[in-house]
């Protein structure tokens, strides 16, 4: 298991994809799996960034793994800010015209759609958000 | 890393992409577009070299999309397949035009 510690801020993202990246290059992972799993990346660490902390800010933990036969990837995102389940907003209605589009909700929900599993659990005061994707299709 | 660049010949404008849309380079073409699409009727978007999009570039072309409804019409050109595919899982094809 590797991990990176870094502050909550949009501005770390450049940092945070060249680090998973390097990892998921290690293991031979599909261009189209690596698309989404940076697209998850985006997605969840700019919303922790966004909302976790108010202005005095905070740090994120993320851990990448690669469970079992290796045939996946798992990356957990620790942080300490006020509790936020992601996973209970409710998903965006994608028939809507554009008028009718409410901005927002579309990054969690293509989290949702494009990996394997989501889980969110709060413990300790800490929010533990884990995404996991298989390597290949 | 976005490269914008824009061709415009009267009410049209055409907005070549290259790179990625994304939360770092998406409120960069959403300011780019407040300052050009007074005037503008025909707007397309050629996505040929854009190689990623996640949500923040989707909301920016969703705001395109509305300006648009208003005053003409716009369209997306070449899009990639890793890139349509963000369209549909999204609902974004039902909203634009893609071609």
């Amino acid at each position: 298991m590797k991990e990176l510690r870094l502050e909550a801020d949009p501005g770390n993202l450049t940092k945070l994809l060249s680090f998973v990246t390097a990892e998921l290059e290690k293991k031979n992972c599909s261009p189209k799996a690596g698309m989404q799993i940076e697209m998850a990346l985006e997605e969840v660490f700019v919303n922790i960034a966004q909302y976790a902390y108010d202005a005095g800010g905070g740090d994120v933990l993320v851990r990448v793994s690669f469970p079992g036969d290796e045939a996946s990837v798992e990356i957990t995102f620790i942080d300490s800010g006020q509790p936020f389940n992601p996973l209970e907003k409710p998903d965006p209605d994608i028939t809507l015209s554009a008028e009718e589009r409410q901005i927002g909700g579309l990054g969690i929900w293509l989290v949702k759609e494009n990996m394997d599993l989501v889980q969110y659990r709060n413990e300790n005061g800490k929010n533990i958000l884990t995404i996991r994707r298989k390597l290949r299709d | 890393m976005l490269n914008i660049n824009k061709e415009q010949s009267g009410e049209s404008l055409k907005v070549v992409l290259e790179g990625r849309l994304d939360t770092m380079t998406a409120p960069v073409l959403e300011s780019e577009l407040k300052q050009s699409l007074d005037n503008v009727k025909d707007l397309v978007f050629d996505f040929e070299k854009l190689e990623y999009i996640s949500s923040a570039g989707l909301r920016v072309l969703l705001s395109a999309q509305k300006v648009m409804n208003r005053q003409g019409s716009m369209k997306l050109v070449h899009v990639r397949p890793e890139v349509n595919e963000v369209f549909e899982v999204t609902g974004f094809v039902d909203i634009l035009t893609i071609e």
